[in-house]
C-alpha cells in the first residue's frame, strides 16, 4: 500500500476514481435538471449559466446526462467485468487445479471463444441476446472471460508446483480448502490487476457498443448514446458531443492510471 | 484445422439460439396464417434435426452459399465479397500505421531513457489507449473535414478518405506496440551482448539497430495478432463513424435490421480470417526467433 503512494500517477487515478464513483452514487442530489425529460423549447444551447454545458437536441441538461452516465458507466464496468472474473477465474482453476480432461475441455473452449476479435464476440452476443443494458453487461463480461481464465490458469499451475501443496494433497486436505487456503491467494493479485485494467476496457467497449446502438438504449444517459446523438450535429453544437468523450476520457484514464500502479506493486512481473 | 470447424459450430449455434422463430419473422405480417408460416420452416428445412441443418450449413458454407440477406435480397456471400476490399485496405493501412508510430514512439522512449522524450513518449502511449476511438474519429473529423476541410470524411477510395479512418482505427495498437516496444528494448539494452558490442567499440546507432532493434521487436510480433483482432473489431465504429462500406459496418447494420444471415455471414467471416492471421503470425514467430524453431 505504502509503495501505491509512490507512485504518483497512481495516486492520482485514485482519486479521480474515488471522485468518480462518489458522484455517480450521489449522481440524484448533484443534479438539478432530470436527465431524461426533454423541452423541446430550449433545445441546442451553448453551454451558459443556466445549463453549464449546454442542452442536446431535446433540451435535455448535457451537465445531468452526464453525471447519470457515470453511474450507468461504472455499473456496467463493474457488472462485466465481475462475470468476466467469476466465470474466468472459476474456469481457470478448475482447469489448472483439476488437469486433464478438465483442462482439455475448457481451454478448448476458451481457444474457441478467443478465435473472435474480442467486439465482434460481444457483438455476436448482443445479435442473440437483443440490445439492452443488461445484454451489453453480459456480452462484454463474456467476451473478456478468456483473459482471466488463461492467467488464473497460470497462476494455479504455478501454485500447484509449490511442495506445500503438494505435501496438503499428501496428508489428505480436500480438494477446496487447498484451493480456498494456498492456491487462491496466489491467484488473487494479478486478478485484481486485470480487473482494474478490464474494467477501463469494459467501459470503452461498452460506450462503443451503445454509440452504435446495440448497447444501452436512448433515452438512457450513457455517454456512448449521448455520443451517437451528438454526432449530427458535430458542426453547431459541439458540447453535445465533446463533454461525453472527454468524461470517458477521463475516467478510463484514470482507472489506467490505477491499473498501471497497481500492477507495478502486486505483480512487478506483468510490468510492460 | 479444429479450432476452424469449432468457429462454424459456434457461429451456426449462435444464430440459432435467437429467439423467436425465423419463419415467422421473414413472413411479418403474413405471419398470421399458421400454414404460410409452417410451409416456409419446411422450405427452410427448419423442420429437420439440428444436427443436419448444421451439416447444411457447412457444406453450403464451404461451397460460398452463405444464405440471402433478408433485407437487400441478396446473396450474403455476394455482399460480403463486396465490401471485404474496403475492409482489408483499412486494416492493413491501420495496422502499418499502429506499428510505425508504435516502434518510433517505443524505440524513443527506450534510447532516450529517464529524459523528458521517454516520459512523453509514455503520455502520449497512456493516452492513446484511454481515448475511445469512436470520439477520436469524430474529433478527427471535426478538425480536419468541418474545420479546416483538408480531408473528405466519409466514403471510401483514395488515399486521402483513407488517412483518417486508418489513423483512428490503429492508434491503440500503437499506443499498445509502443509500451510493448520500449519495455522490450529497455530489457534488451540490458543484456550483455549489448555490452560486448559497445565495448568492442561498434558506433552506437549500429549497436541499437543490428543487435538491440531485431531481438526486441520478436516479442511485438505475438502482439500482432491479437492486435489485429482488435482492429477487426475497431472496424465496427471506423466504419460507422466515416461511413465507410465494410464488414464491420454490414455486421452493425444487420444487427439492427435483424437480418440475421448476413450478421452471422460476418462474424463467421471474420472469425476464419483472424484464425488465419493468427496462424501467420505463429508461423513467423518461429522464423523470427531461431531458439524457438527446434521445438
Amino acid at each position: 500500500m505504502r509503495r501505491l503512494r509512490r507512485n504518483r500517477g497512481a495516486m492520482i487515478g485514485l482519486y479521480l476514481v474515488v471522485l468518480l464513483v462518489a458522484v455517480a452514487v450521489f449522481a440524484d442530489r448533484l443534479t438539478t435538471y432530470d436527465p431524461v425529460k426533454m423541452a423541446p423549447g430550449s433545445g441546442l444551447q451553448a453551454p451558459g449559466r443556466e445549463h453549464l454545458l449546454g442542452t442536446d437536441l431535446l433540451g435535455r441538461d448535457v451537465l445531468s446526462r452526464l453525471i447519470h452516465g457515470a453511474r450507468i458507466s461504472l455499473r456496467v464496468g463493474l457488472v462485466s467485468v465481475g462475470i468476466a472474473a467469476i466465470l474466468g477465474t472459476t474456469l481457470g482453476l478448475l482447469a489448472g487445479y483439476f488437469g486433464r480432461w478438465a483442462d482439455l475441455l475448457i481451454m478448448r473452449f476458451i481457444d474457441l471463444l478467443l478465435a473472435f476479435p474480442n467486439v465482434l464476440l460481444a457483438l455476436a452476443i448482443i445479435a442473440i441476446l437483443g440490445p439492452n443494458i443488461f445484454n451489453l453487461m453480459i456480452a462484454v463480461g463474456i467476451s473478456a472471460t478468456p483473459g482471466y481464465a488463461r492467467l488464473v490458469r497460470g497462476s494455479v499451475l504455478a501454485a500447484k508446483a509449490n511442495t506445500y501443496v503438494e505435501a496438503a494433497t499428501a496428508v489428505g486436505v480436500p480438494d477446496g480448502l487447498i484451493i480456498w487456503r494456498h492456491i487462491l491467494p496466489n491467484v488473487l493479485a494479478p486478478v485484481i490487476v486485470l480487473s482494474t485494467l478490464g474494467m477501463a476496457g469494459a467501459i470503452l467497449t461498452a460506450a462503443a457498443l451503445s454509440f452504435l446502438g446495440l448497447g444501452v438504449q436512448p433515452p438512457t444517459a450513457e455517454w456512448g448514446v449521448m455520443l451517437a446523438d451528438g454526432r449530427n450535429y458535430l458542426r453547431i453544437a459541439w458540447w453535445i458531443t465533446t463533454f461525453p468523450g472527454m468524461a470517458i476520457m477521463v475516467t478510463v484514464l484514470a482507472i489506467n492510471m490505477l491499473g498501471d500502479g497497481l500492477r507495478d506493486v502486486l505483480d512487478p512481473r506483468l510490468r510492460t | 484445422m479444429p479450432v476452424l470447424l469449432g468457429i462454424s459450430i459456434a457461429v451456426f449455434l449462435m444464430m440459432h439460439m435467437v429467439p423467436g422463430d425465423p419463419a415467422k419473422m421473414m413472413l411479418g405480417e403474413l405471419a398470421v396464417n399458421k400454414e404460410a408460416v409452417e410451409n416456409l420452416r419446411h422450405q427452410l428445412g427448419l423442420d429437420d434435426p439440428i444436427a443436419v441443418q448444421y451439416w447444411r450449413f457447412l457444406t453450403r458454407a464451404l461451397h460460398g452459399d452463405l444464405g440471402r440477406s433478408v433485407l437487400e435480397n441478396q446473396p450474403v456471400a455476394r455482399m460480403l465479397w463486396q465490401v471485404l476490399p474496403s475492409t482489408i485496405e483499412l486494416t492493413l493501412t491501420g495496422l502499418g500505421i499502429a506499428v510505425f508510430l508504435g516502434v518510433l514512439l517505443g524505440v524513443t522512449a527506450a534510447v532516450r531513457h529517464r529524459t523528458w522524450l521517454d516520459n512523453a513518449s509514455m503520455v502520449v502511449a497512456l493516452w492513446g489507449v484511454s481515448m475511445p476511438t469512436f470520439w477520436m474519429g469524430l474529433l478527427l473529423i471535426f478538425l480536419f473535414s468541418l474545420k479546416l476541410g483538408w480531408l473528405p470524411a466519409t466514403g471510401q477510395g483514395g488515399l486521402l478518405r483513407l488517412l483518417m479512418p486508418a489513423f483512428t482505427l490503429g492508434y491503440v495498437a500503437a499506443a499498445v506496440i509502443a509500451r510493448l516496444v520500449r519495455s522490450s528494448m529497455l530489457e534488451v539494452l540490458r543484456q550483455e551482448y549489448v555490452r560486448t558490442a559497445r565495448a568492442k567499440g561498434l558506433a552506437d546507432r549500429l549497436v541499437i539497430y543490428r543487435h538491440a532493434f531485431k531481438n526486441a521487436l520478436i516479442p511485438v510480433v505475438t502482439v500482432l495478432g491479437l492486435q489485429f483482432g482488435a482492429l477487426l473489431g475497431g472496424t465496427v465504429v471506423i466504419e460507422t463513424i466515416f461511413s465507410r462500406p465494410g464488414v464491420g459496418r454490414l455486421a452493425v447494420t444487420s444487427i439492427l435490421n435483424k437480418d440475421f444471415l448476413v450478421t452471422q455471414g460476418t462474424v463467421l467471416m471474420s472469425a476464419v480470417f483472424y484464425t488465419l492471421v493468427n496462424i501467420i503470425v505463429d508461423f513467423s514467430y518461429a522464423f523470427l526467433d531461431p531458439r524457438i524453431r527446434y521445438d
